[in-house]
């Protein structure tokens, strides 16, 4: 029984490694400029504890198949160097290896939220509301209006609570219910929750960031590639939590400069 | 060491029907009534992991006589969003409260303790009492929210704020099903500082003739961490449950900032915080991942030890860890907040302490590893669940690495990684250390035996089942799956469904499996062949008294104890193991003092 | 009396009372013979009504590719008919406060509300149904103070279809949260009323000769009211004219 246990420990840990090593799931393909230092600091850690994974359940399992129903006269014998040797083994490696980790891991943060967007990034605000995001651009006058919250009507359209009538920075703002953005240049987004916390979540974009109600936050980020992706809500907010998203078009500069001039037009 | 004798609490056996069973002052009681609500939460909390299960693979099923469970949730059987998250918030606080914190602490806690520590009982049976039926009534609390109103909380078991503080208007079940969750959990909190006052007392005062602090047995000690952890972690959660509460009642705004507008309605709120409420939350939430575990590596050590046939490589070293871990854990809640919205720098101080808290843990499997080593290892039921909880405990540990770091928690962070991981390392093997607590201990705490056969049938399809379930959660994590969605309707979501109807049909079968423990449990209950007083060889207190023990655990003489809890195979010794009772001199250079 | 001549003295008497009964029912039909008829004008140029952008749910990007959805607040149909305008008697009734027996149905179509504007007997049982291959919550949101009780109910594709009514006369918005651009009205009133049609036009039915005030209510601009006459074979009428803004 024990010998069948130690392999069916040894099966079940090479094959919870074979999706890993194949790749047969893997992190979503990387368009970001920031993102290379998280997927090489996710692909090192996968190593470590990969390793640390492997070792110790084959070290279990062999244990388990060496040392189970031993003839009765043997001897129980103690790990040569004892419980001293494990505990200065665990201090050098394990220590050395979450401090690597920890340091270079600070650096990756660090790209992402260390370093001030660019002047000259685009700035686009995006509310988060149950359960849908909304997006607005500043318009030529490159200033956005103030958020009305006793304005808001979505039967209406107001999803931001805009006072075109009386706040001149208003007038020319976009409003648009998906998000598009030129590619390789930077964008700095505003994050602003209507009601409950939400979360901003592209996956291939290596960007997750909870909005948090009264408290408006941004993150900045460099899409390198055109494409469709999507934006999901990460934070429980409700029912339609699940639902809750939105199409993120990474567009060539001409391209972009069309949509946002058809949006204009649409308002 | 103390002579407790004069200044144990004294109550004579009861007579009674209701003072013998139900009203009980015996800590042994107590211990088997927790152990029993466990059982009942557990098998709630497992069917609805079911249905939410069947609802994740099969979106759509019409599951028959789901409309049953709620008037609302399911019309036609057919799963709402609303009812998939409040299953799921019940799921995770059924399990996390009542479950993995009562079952491995309160349960066993409260019938070993008194015994390892060699008292007559608890030194305050009225306030053990007490946190039993606080516990009770705070079970009652939370599922009494199905039955109210539009259903229980959905805001799953964090109950982040505002969702949670902003009333109905946020969603069915966020009125009165909340402010019973909170209600439910700040009862749940009274219980646990009445329990967690309870053993820090007994293991500090109550401690026999002889029993040194190093001579507890490691169950005692990762009891008396856990107590001294849940002192001050539900002491925090509580009085937050109450601002929660006071936020929908008294129309205060802890947690809810100005201008939030739901359904085109200004709040009436105004200048609270919403990141209040998770680091409150979170102060209580990590320690509590330690609260469920660290009575699991102290069960574990015990059975192994047992089994092996040897102590560990060292007592110390495994106690020191374990109050390393209960330091630690209060230091490193943040990570639970990393894209939160907290001040990144902040991310980067709480990263570190949660790198450094696999140094004890790591620790701790390294010293089990090392004593098995030449050991002379028994396989049975409870050794086999505490190698599986070895295995889970290094699965689960070893995600750490990636949640601990803010830059791949942009990745991972809620995301089915973290279900993967959390499940594994807390859920799975705190679960196994209760099972292979129960095979060992239940002979004790019933007088008789359970069966082997079935208890290994049950920990193969167990061990296998849960590998299946939890494994390939990771996996979604890692291809961008979030977490806490009814349903998968996101382009790059849909290609990942087959894994999940995959997870779904284990889920399943293991779930289907823990119908043979519990028919083990209540088959050996009034049918199992009668037990001695020490079935497995062992050595500390609790085997060298009657099985079941006696109302005041030892009989008219209290034991005096001469050796540490471990002394397997000593040299010299005259057996091949030495009751702590035992008198018998001998020459162990290895003994703690 | 042989048994026979019994039964036929039975059977005689049902014929007559069935008679009488059905005689006394026409006559109560024809004192609510009685309408007020008319038409809901707009007064200059319609607001434009800007697209709907539903790309969040490509369910209804897809439902909507025919006939782009678009605003629904002022509905201007032929002449200047306002759609979706709801007349009710708001003065003058004394008849019970639900007058209609039928269950109306308020339908999840395409990512919308149809009808756009639902009015209701206070009382009345509506039916929620979905005809969308997507989820819907239908949120709506009464003032608590008018004895309405608020609801969030989900309706998952294929769901049996919800049953609910109104207690007291309010102005209801309801709203979808999943899809926030799906917004609609409940308009519960005491008493017959009726809906305008896109041209503007509306019958109310069954009101029996008085003197009453009708009130015209629609969303974006509010109310207007009329005192109208309905005498036993002269149906009263009242036509109205909202201003654009």
């Amino acid at each position: 029984m024990a010998k069948i246990f130690a392999v069916t420990i040894v099966l079940i840990a090479i094959g919870s490694a074979i999706p890993i090593v194949m790749h047969t799931w893997h992190l979503p393909e990387d368009i970001s400029t920031h993102g290379p230092l998280i997927d090489e600091q996710y692909g090192d850690t996968m190593a470590e504890a990969g390793i640390s994974f492997l070792a110790s359940q084959i070290l279990l399992a062999f244990f388990i198949w060496r040392f189970s129903n031993v003839k009765p006269g043997t001897k129980t014998r103690n790990f040569p160097g004892g419980a001293m040797g494990l505990v200065i083994a665990a201090f050098l490696l394990v220590g050395t290896e979450v401090l690597a980790l920890g340091v270079f891991g600070a650096k990756a943060w660090a790209s992402v939220y260390f370093t001030p967007p660019a002047a000259d990034a685009l700035p686009v605000q995006v509310q988060a509301g149950q359960f849908a995001f909304y997006f607005r651009y500043t318009g030529p006058d490159g200033k956005f209006g103030p958020i009305h919250p006793d304005q808001i009507n979505e039967a209406n359209a107001n999803f931001f609570g805009l006072d075109t009538t009386h706040d001149q920075d208003s007038k020319d703002d976009i409003v648009t219910a998906e998000m598009a953005i030129p590619v390789n240049r930077e964008v700095h987004l505003l994050m602003h929750s209507k009601d409950v916390g939400h979360s901003f979540f592209v996956p291939e974009l290596r960007v997750q960031q909870d909005f948090v109600p009264g408290l408006d936050l941004s993150v900045h980020f460099t899409a390198t590639k055109v494409g469709k992706y999507e934006i999901v809500c990460t934070q429980l907010c409700g029912l339609g939590h699940y639902n809750m998203k939105a199409y993120l078009e990474v567009m060539s500069p001409g391209d972009y400069d069309n949509w946002i001039k058809q949006q204009a037009a649409l308002q | 060491m103390h002579d407790t004798s004069a200044h144990a609490a004294q109550h004579g056996a009861p007579t009674s029907f209701i003072r013998k069973h139900i009203f009980s002052l015996d800590h042994k009681v107590i211990g088997k009534q927790y152990y029993a609500l466990a059982l009942v939460a557990v098998v709630w909390g497992m069917v609805l992991s079911w249905i939410m299960r069947i609802h994740l693979g099969y979106a759509n099923f019409a599951i028959p006589g789901l409309h049953l469970l709620s008037a609302n949730g399911a019309p036609g059987n057919i799963m709402t969003p609303e009812y998939y998250l409040q299953l799921m918030t019940m799921h995770g606080t059924i399990m996390v409260f009542f479950v993995l914190t009562t079952a491995p602490f309160a349960a066993f806690g409260n019938f070993f303790l008194p015994i390892q520590v060699g008292a007559e009982d608890m030194p305050f049976p009225h306030f053990n009492m007490m946190s039993f039926w606080v516990t009770f009534v705070a079970f009652l609390v939370l599922v009494s929210s199905f039955f109210v109103g539009d259903g229980p909380t959905l805001g799953g078991w964090t109950q982040y704020a505002p969702l949670s503080a902003v009333g109905s208007v946020s969603g069915p079940g966020q009125g009165l099903g909340v402010v019973l969750w909170a209600a439910s959990i700040a009862i749940f909190c009274v219980g646990q500082l009445l329990g967690s006052l309870n053993f820090i007392t007994t293991t500090l005062d109550m401690r026999t003739k002889g029993m040194s602090l190093m001579r507890l047995p490691l169950s005692a000690w990762a009891w008396f961490v856990t107590s001294v952890m849940g002192l001050t972690a539900f002491a925090v959660l509580m009085p937050a449950c109450i601002l929660l509460i006071l936020d929908h009642v008294a129309g205060t705004s802890f947690f809810v900032p100005s201008n939030l507008v739901i359904n085109g309605e200004v709040l009436p709120h105004s200048g609270g915080s919403t990141l209040l409420w998770q680091h409150l939350f979170w102060f209580f939430g990590h320690p509590e991942v330690y609260i469920a575990i660290v009575p699991g590596l102290g069960i574990v050590s015990h059975v192994l030890i047992t089994n092996m046939r040897k102590p560990m490589l060292s007592h110390r070293v495994l106690i020191y860890s374990m109050g390393a871990l209960a330091v630690l854990s209060y230091m490193v809640y943040g990570h639970h907040m990393f894209v939160s919205g907290m001040n990144p720098f902040s991310s980067l101080a709480f990263s570190f302490p949660t790198l450094i808290i696999t140094i004890p843990s790591t620790i701790v499997v390294l010293i089990w590893l090392g004593s098995l080593y030449g050991s002379k290892l028994r396989i049975n039921s409870a050794s086999l669940f505490a190698l599986g909880f070895i295995s889970m405990f290094i699965s689960g540990g070893v995600s750490g690495f990636f949640l601990a770091q803010p830059s791949i928690d942009i990745m991972l962070h809620a995301t089915y990684f973290v279900v993967g991981h959390f499940h594994l390392v807390m859920a799975v093997a705190a679960i196994f250390g209760i099972f292979s607590g129960t095979y060992f201990w239940f002979p004790k705490m019933r007088g008789r035996m359970m069966n082997e056969t079935l208890g290994k049938l049950h920990f193969w399809l167990t061990f296998v089942g849960a590998y299946c379930i939890f494994m390939p959660f990771h996996y979604l994590g890692i291809a961008g799956n979030v977490r806490r969605y009814q349903a998968f309707t996101d382009d790059y979501l849909i290609p990942l469904i087959p894994v999940h109807k995959f997870i779904t049909i284990a889920a399943l079968l293991t779930g289907l499996a823990q119908v043979i423990f519990l028919y083990n449990l209540f088959h050996s209950y009034f049918k199992g062949a009668p037990a001695s007083d020490n079935p497995w060889e062992a050595t500390s207190l609790e085997w060298s008294t009657a099985t079941p023990p006696p109302h005041n655990n030892f009989g008219d003489k209290m034991p005096v104890v001469y050796h540490d809890p471990y002394q397997y195979n000593v040299e010299g010794a005259s057996t091949e193991f030495v009751m702590q009772t035992s008198p018998e001199q001998y020459n162990n250079p290895h003994e703690e003092k | 009396m042989t048994k026979r001549n019994k039964f036929m003295a039975v059977l005689s008497t049902m014929v007559l009372v069935s008679c009488g009964a059905l005689f006394l029912g026409q006559k109560v039909n024809a004192a609510g013979e009685g309408k007020i008829s008319g038409t809901v004008k707009l007064d200059g140029t319609a607001p434009h009504m800007r697209g709907i952008d539903m790309s969040k749910d490509p369910y209804c990007v897809k439902a909507n590719t025919a006939t782009p959805a678009h605003l629904q607040t002022v509905e201007v149909g032929q002449n200047n008919g306002l759609e979706n305008v709801v007349l009710y008697i708001s003065e003058g009734w004394t008849g019970a406060a639900t007058t209609s027996t039928e269950v109306p149905v308020f339908d999840q179509k395409n990512c919308m509300y149809t009808p756009h504007v639902l009015a209701l007997d206070a009382g009345q049982t509506f039916k929620v149904v979905t005809s969308d291959q997507t989820t819907h919550n239908i949120h709506p949101l009464p003032n608590p103070m008018t004895g309405n009780i608020p609801w969030n109910q989900s309706q998952p594709p294929g769901a049996a279809p919800i049953e609910k009514s109104w207690k007291n006369p309010e102005v209801i918005p309801v709203q979808c949260n999943i899809h926030p651009w799906m917004h609609g009205w409940h308009v519960v009133v005491k008493g017959p009323y009726a809906t305008t049609d896109s041209s503007g036009n509306y019958t109310i039915n069954n009101v029996p000769p008085g003197n009453y005030t009708v009130t015209a209510w629609q969303e974006t601009y509010g109310t207007q009211t009329q005192k109208v006459t309905v005498a036993a074979g002269k149906p009263g009428a009242a036509d109205f004219t909202f201003k654009a803004k």
